[in-house]
């Protein structure tokens, strides 16, 4: 947001909010101690609007929910933006004094009408009205989100239409209001402070047009950097699909699984030239790997550091001995540039860190020790007397300019709906998303066991089911333009008439992403895992090589 | 600039504390003066990260003009209190409290702390006769309101009665249960608000239950553990280490605490990592934690399996 | 809130309209309604449907009230309705006697065998009912008769001398007192329309001399269905001298009148009030402590139902005085007569104006919610009352806070007893130095007294301040023919005995902290040398058992242990030695007063405590225990 990425309050401040918007996120599962801290501050009496597709156990807590179409956030977010322009609640004096780009914002917003919104979102006009008068009147306001706003093919835009109200009402760089960017990974954000994006180093210090810092990197490194930024994951897929990338080192991920349209990922990478996975486990993608390397679990058998969603750089800890054969991942990396003729010598994880302070102004003043000492610290922190800093942006509200620096730019966007579209033969929406006690695809939480644990199921309306004539654990085809899987059903009352959900979690039981469109945002590079038209049959119902048999294309 | 928060400062309160004069931020309780005094305190049902209920009464100190004693976790300080934490009175009612759990209630996994002070102030509950027969399953849960059986005094009551075993996660074993509430905090408004666990019955009969008793599977339970967390008798145990414990595994001596990051979400909770013969046995969370305050979920509390069962990984 | 809902038996249709009775229609499909579109797109819930919490025990009496018991699918209904985790309810539900959370018999005849009924033949009748109707508290799987019973705690009919209260589920439901109590009259009282019952009242000094009557005064003259009666007879005059006078006049006068609170604390009821009516925080809270639980005391009952106006306009002074908005009247379940007539007058106050948004046409807003107790001696408990109206366990709260800063739904609130309340509206008719002026200087005003046991005139009797026990019990007849009196048991089971030598003592607060002894609720039973003492503590320590709250260890474990010594002293078997046994109460006596979180387990060991020292303790069964252990 406005330069670095990163969630601008911390936790504690939600236990202070007065006002807090879930959206798209269903923290009370996928953020269970996130929750925690919200439900701290409804407890002491904050309001909290839910916005998502279904009434999830985390919209169940709030004041009201707001069940919208699935994808039509924007037209939701603008309609707000416009009510409280037209309502005077816009706070005037902190859009003159720290933004850009207003008047065009305001006039972009102004098709949004309540009405409009109410016919895109489903969503009653008044209870928009009343969620853009509350925001606005709040003391202290936050917005959370997660992959409800970044699973679309306009994630990016997805995201500016909310930065576009905390400009609007002065929701941000103050204590208890701000934005909050929910990361699904326990280093997701450490990805991104290290430079593991196309663009940047690290520090998020971008690669193309901050030559000083490119400069103190090649001084260190003793290298020349390109200058020039590389491709994020969907580019990459394209770039194999094109012949330009030919080879991969993959590093704890596993995307046979966890992209969208499976078929496409696992044919593309198994026509690499080669082939390398890095992993604890031998993962799917590592089964189709020219060379496996087994390495450590980095949270429990390695020493190291991990940044969480309020930029906490935390030590992670070496707990058990990893077994035999797995080794750490600096060790592998190390090993591999001495083969490739550059011999680092033993490196530990504090003195990796150690180089990274020295070319990341942000993590400057984070030592080992201090980390011990204090228990993480929060980015920015550039000196080893700087304390971290709680919340982002407070600048924006300097009475002085050159304090203030640049101005926060307002991004004007507009509602594009899911390019999946639903039809006669694919009438039903599925939406994905997470249950507690599973993560992803299951590569760790599949092994515990817990009694909360179900299989996958296609979760339908008590309407949709009926309809459709199925029970309860009966097993259904699922279909979409892509392919077709089968799961037994589970009639789920938190869904309304043509909503359908599933999880991602148990691949090996449904492989839910052979339904998923890949999709993705040109912005950010994420598909649309969470908008998919599909249809559901009765195997009874299928003539044998009829209808459903057509789309499937399951991989082999 | 910096955008750290600064809090309102807290003016400074004294008080008078066995003769001394103590000075402690205005809010803070009794118990808190008494710590940095460094007197020892009992406490049962307290825990820091927990909303104080003061039930187990073990802490109770004697403020100057207070008609009786007061729970020290839970008072706040006033200028110019005088409190007496070792008079005949306070060391009379400590006894009691502990020698009351120790009558009812099997406390032998309770802590080291419990048999220190119990040798402390003196408690023998054996003096209250002979135990009474353990209960049949079932049977407190059935216990109404305002009935009971009257007893003769042959033998004194207690809540013995069989472990609650219905499930692969947690072990519940209600005859180590002191009501201290910690449980039915940290499921309901202190921490996960699942409230899967409340009180129910009263009096004696008073008992942490689900909803007419049903089985935890059958119940709001999401299998966080954070009760088993607060808990300090092992009344709630995680089913691992209850069969260890059985089947004479469990070596306390023998473990290593490593703190470190959960390697799920980003929401980065501090997990401690009990390890035994290099198998993680336990997971708990630093109270003063400001990420966690101690509470966990389920995947925090019990994912750790996978790091454990490489070989059948897939 | 993420409720887990859903059980095997969901709730029936009868349990259903039982709960909307009391909620009305569900708003939606998210709270136990049935599903329309529009619920697909939007719900609201949060803290407005939490805030339904307080609403839990009168839905709970709804459906014991229809079905007999509170099944598991009524419980997730009622969840779903209230925005309530099952576990909560059902630990609400578990908590109060006069609900089952097993399926039982429509009719459970509840049969008082506490103090003052022991007296009377309680065992005797006990034996009848289990010869009628089984054994005591069978469930209806081994009961098919349809009626059970069970032994009840007083039930504040103790000038009758026995007492029943039955309670009938069904499609017109009833609770049926029966005092005097003959097991003969459960079938008949069983007849729909039969009704609430005999009830019935006995003051003694009203069909005498009413000179010296002024809490009493109405009590038989004035008919207590009817506004315009008690208007005819000058009611509604304090309220409307108070609102001349305002609140700071109402405040001077009670504070001149040295008013104090009849319910046992003795705390000056102008300072109390002050105190909420100048606390800066909204809203403010007035509260009726209706719950008179005390074994041996009826006298609340006795003015709630024939003088119920009184209490209404009393507390309507309360409200305007302390600038609150809402009040509250906690009445205890055994109560079925007064509560239904203070419903009625709050019906008709709320008719005539004097109840509402503009009382008297005065510019200030009052209402009056009549709230139903369920079986819980605690929660006449002020704060243990507080938790029960917000729909919880009545689990009393460490004070400080004390109410008046965190009471009722934790704001401000000003709480007083019936008694308390009548009393101010005879300051404000006498005036604050006039009240003064009676009873003695620290003790002011007139005192309300529960006569029971061994009298010639069981009763509620009113007196001075001052009068000595030996004129209290003259007044009631004196002793019955050929008794001699052994000792008194004076403020209830809560209270202490006396012996014989304070019989001269002024009945005032502060002669009786010299001797050890309270007034609390003004119960006064009368111990004959006919009486074994043994088995009226035993019974005590039963009822402490049974109704410690169960939160804190001293009183939890100390009232059982209590009960224990006391059974093995009944035998005659102590453990090691009487002296040891004697030793072991001191210690549990020391602690459950000592360190109980509240009143109750405070003054749980007490009756024993006096007993012991008065040495009328020996092995039970004996006419004459006065060997007693030493």
């Amino acid at each position: 947001m406005f330069g670095a990425g990163g969630g601008t309050c911390s936790y504690r401040e939600a236990e202070d909010a007065d006002l807090i918007v879930m959206w798209g996120s269903n923290a009370r599962e996928a953020h269970p101690i996130f929750f925690h801290h919200v439900l701290k501050a409804v407890r002491k009496g904050a309001r909290m609007y839910a916005v998502d597709p279904r009434r999830t156990t985390s919209a169940q807590w709030a004041d009201a929910w707001l069940g919208i179409n699935v994808g039509s956030d924007i037209s939701l977010a603008n309609a707000i933006g416009r009510e409280i322009i037209h309502a005077g609640l816009a706070n005037t004096d902190f859009i003159a004094r720290a933004t850009s780009g207003f008047e065009a914002y305001a006039a972009s917003v102004e098709p949004y009408t309540l009405e409009v919104a109410e016919r895109d979102t489903g969503v009653p006009a008044d209870l928009i009205r009343q969620l853009a008068h509350d925001y606005a009147r709040a003391g202290r306001a936050q917005i959370c989100w997660t992959l409800g706003i970044t699973e679309h093919h306009n994630a990016s835009d997805n995201v500016f239409a909310l930065i576009n109200l905390a400009l609007l009402t002065g929701h941000v760089g103050r204590y208890g209001s701000g934005l909050v960017p929910l990361r699904g990974q326990n280093n997701v954000q450490g990805g991104g402070d290290m430079g593991a994006l196309p663009n940047k180093l690290p520090g998020f210090q971008d690669v193309e047009t901050d030559t000083d810092a490119r400069a103190r990197f090649e001084a260190v490194y003793g290298e020349p950097l390109p200058a020039r930024r590389g491709w994020h994951l969907s580019q990459m897929f394209e770039a194999m699909e094109r012949g330009e990338l030919t080879a991969c080192y993959i590093i704890g991920e596993n995307p046979v699984r966890s992209e969208a349209d499976t078929g496409r990922t696992k044919e593309l990478l198994s026509g690499l030239e080669h082939l390398v996975v890095q992993d604890i486990f031998l993962t799917d993608t590592a089964a189709i790997a020219d060379v496996v390397l087994p390495a450590t679990a980095t949270w429990c058998e390695t020493e190291g550091t991990v940044t969480s969603s309020e930029r906490r750089v935390q030590r992670v800890r070496k707990a058990l001995d990893p077994p035999g054969g797995a080794r750490d991942d600096i060790e592998i990396i190390g090993e591999l540039a001495r083969r490739l003729g550059a011999n680092w010598g033993p490196v530990t994880a504090e003195q990796a860190w150690d180089e990274l302070r020295s070319l990341s102004p942000m993590h400057g003043g984070m030592s080992y020790a201090r980390l011990e000492a204090l228990g993480g610290l929060q980015w920015p922190c550039y000196d080893e007397e700087h304390p971290g800093e709680l919340f982002l942006h407070a600048r924006l509200w300097e009475a002085d300019p050159a304090r203030r620096g640049a101005p926060a730019p307002f991004t004007p966007v507009s509602q594009e709906p899911p390019l999946d579209e639903l039809s006669a033969e694919f009438p039903l929406r599925l939406t994905t998303g997470r249950r507690l006690d599973s993560f992803n695809t299951g590569v760790q939480s599949g092994k515990y066991a817990t009694p909360i644990r179900r299989p996958e199921t296609l979760n339908l309306s008590p309407e949709d089911a009926a309809e459709l004539g199925v029970a309860e654990s009966e097993v259904v085809r699922i279909s979409s333009r892509r392919g077709s899987i089968e799961a037994p059903v589970h009639v789920d009352s938190t869904l309304r008439r043509g909503l359908a959900f599933m999880t991602l979690h148990f691949p090996e039981q449904v492989a839910t992403n052979i339904l998923t469109l890949d999709a993705w945002d040109p912005k950010s590079g994420t598909a649309e895992f969470k908008a998919t038209a599909i249809r559901v049959d009765r195997i009874a119902d299928i003539p044998a090589g009829g209808a459903g048999d057509e789309h499937a294309k399951v991989g082999a | 600039m910096s955008a750290v928060f600064v809090e309102a400062p807290k003016r400074l309160v004294d008080v008078t504390i066995d003769g001394a004069t103590v000075r402690v931020p205005e809010g803070s309780t009794l118990l808190d003066a008494c710590r940095q005094q460094g007197i020892d305190t009992p406490t049962l049902c307290f825990l820091e990260n927990l909303t104080p209920v003061n039930v187990c009464r073990v802490c109770v100190v004697e403020v100057e003009g207070s008609r009786t004693l007061v729970p020290s976790c839970s008072r706040k300080v006033e200028p110019g209190m005088a409190v007496h934490t070792d008079s005949d009175r306070v060391r009379t009612s400590r006894r009691m409290v502990l020698e009351f759990l120790a009558s009812t209630v099997d406390v032998s996994l309770a802590g080291p702390d419990v048999g220190r002070w119990m040798a402390e102030y003196g408690a023998d509950p054996a003096r209250y006769g002979d135990p009474a027969p353990p209960h049949q399953a079932g049977q407190r849960d059935a216990a109404r309101p305002g009935e009971h059986p009257v007893p003769d005094g042959s033998a004194a009551a207690t809540v013995a009665q069989p472990v609650k075993y219905d499930n692969d996660s947690y072990v519940r074993d209600y005859s180590r249960c002191i009501l201290c509430y910690k449980c039915v905090e940290a499921c309901g408004p202190d921490a996960q608000n699942t409230f899967a666990i409340a009180v129910a019955g009263r009096g004696f009969d008073a008992r942490i239950s689900t909803e007419f008793d049903v089985t935890l599977p059958d119940s709001a339970c999401v299998y966080c553990g954070n009760c088993i967390g607060v808990c300090p008798t092992g009344a709630l145990m995680f089913a691992s280490e209850y069969r260890m414990r059985r089947d004479g595994t469990w070596d306390d001596d023998g473990q290593t605490v490593t703190t470190t990051v959960c390697p799920y979400c980003g929401v980065g909770c501090n997990l401690e990592l009990h390890v035994q013969d290099n198998q993680i046995v336990k997971v708990t969370s630093p109270l003063d934690h400001d990420v966690t305050s101690g509470h966990l979920c389920v995947k925090g509390r019990f994912g750790f399996e996978f790091v454990q069962r490489r070989a059948d990984a897939g | 809130m993420d409720l887990r809902l859903g059980v095997p038996a969901p709730a029936t249709e009868q349990e259903r309209a039982a709960v909307a009775s009391v909620l009305g229609p569900a708003a939606s499909g998210w709270d136990g309604g049935d599903r329309t579109p529009a619920d697909g797109h939007m719900a609201v819930g949060g803290r407005a449907a939490r805030e339904q919490r307080h609403l839990l025990l009168p839905v709970l009496h709804a459906v014991q009230e229809r079905i007999g018991w509170i099944s598991p699918g009524a419980v997730d209904h009622i969840c779903a309705r209230l925005t309530i985790p099952p576990a909560e309810a059902y630990g609400v539900a578990s908590f109060y006697a006069l609900f089952r959370t097993e399926p039982s018999p429509v009719a459970v005849v509840h049969v008082c065998d506490d103090v003052a009924c022991r007296a009377d033949g309680a065992e005797r009748t006990c034996q009848e009912m289990e010869r009628r109707f089984g054994p005591e508290g069978q469930g209806a799987a081994a009961n098919g008769s349809g009626v059970t019973w069970q032994r009840s705690p007083c039930l504040g009919q103790c000038d009758h001398g026995s007492a029943a209260l039955i309670q009938h589920a069904g499609a017109d439901p009833a609770r049926v007192v029966l005092a005097p109590f003959d097991p003969e009259q459960v079938r008949a009282a069983l007849v729909p329309g039969t009704g609430v019952g005999s009830g019935g009242t006995a003051v003694p000094q009203a069909a005498a001399d009413r000179s010296g009557l002024r809490l009493l005064r109405r009590v038989g003259q004035v008919e207590p269905g009817s506004i315009d009666a008690y208007r005819s007879a000058g009611g509604y005059e304090m309220l409307r001298r108070a609102v001349t006078a305002g609140p700071q006049g109402v405040l001077r006068e009670l504070k001149d009148a040295k008013l104090v609170g009849r319910g046992g604390a003795a705390f000056p009821t102008g300072v109390k009030w002050e105190a909420v009516a100048t606390n800066p925080v909204r809203e403010h809270f007035v509260v009726c402590n209706a719950d008179e639980s005390e074994p041996g005391t009826f006298k609340d009952r006795v003015l709630m139902e024939q003088d119920p106006f009184a209490l209404i306009e009393a507390l309507t002074i309360m409200g305007y005085t302390c600038g609150a908005r809402r009040g509250y009247i906690y009445i205890r379940g055994e109560y079925p007569i007064a509560e239904s007539r203070l419903v009625e007058a709050v019906r008709q106050a709320t008719d005539r104006g004097l109840l509402g948004a503009d009382v008297l046409g005065e510019g200030f807003a009052f209402d009056i919610e009549v709230r139903r107790g369920a079986g819980a001696y605690i929660a006449g408990e002020e704060t243990a009352l507080f938790n029960s109206i917000e729909g919880k366990r009545a689990e009393p709260r460490n004070k400080p806070p004390f109410p008046a800063a965190s009471g009722l739904f934790g704001k401000p609130t000003a709480i007083n007893n019936v008694e308390t309340l009548l009393c101010v509206l005879e300051v404000l008719r006498i005036g604050g130095p006039a009240f003064a002026a009676i009873g003695t200087a620290n003790s002011t005003g007139t005192r309300l007294f529960c006569l029971s046991g061994a009298v010639r005139q069981p009763g509620l009797y009113e007196h001075d301040f001052g009068v000595t026990l030996r004129e209290v019990i003259e007044a009631a007849g004196g002793l019955r023919d050929g008794r001699s009196l052994r000792a008194v048991l004076l403020g209830g089971a809560a209270g202490s005995f006396v012996g014989p030598d304070a019989l001269d003592v002024p009945l005032t607060m502060e002669d009786l902290r010299v001797i050890g002894a309270t007034l609390g609720s003004g119960v006064v039973v009368v111990i004959d040398d006919t009486v074994d003492v043994t088995d009226l503590l035993v019974r005590i320590a039963r009822f402490f058992r049974d109704e410690s709250c169960g939160q804190c260890v001293p009183c939890r474990v100390g009232t059982v242990r209590q009960e224990e010594l006391l059974g093995r002293l009944a035998r005659g078997a102590p453990l090691g030695s009487v002296q040891r046994e004697i030793e072991l109460f001191a210690d549990i006596a020391a602690v459950t007063r000592d360190a109980s979180i509240c009143g109750l387990g405070q003054t749980a060991v007490s009756a024993l405590s006096s007993a012991l020292s008065l040495n009328l303790v020996g092995a039970s069964g004996q006419a004459d225990g006065g060997r007693g252990l030493a």
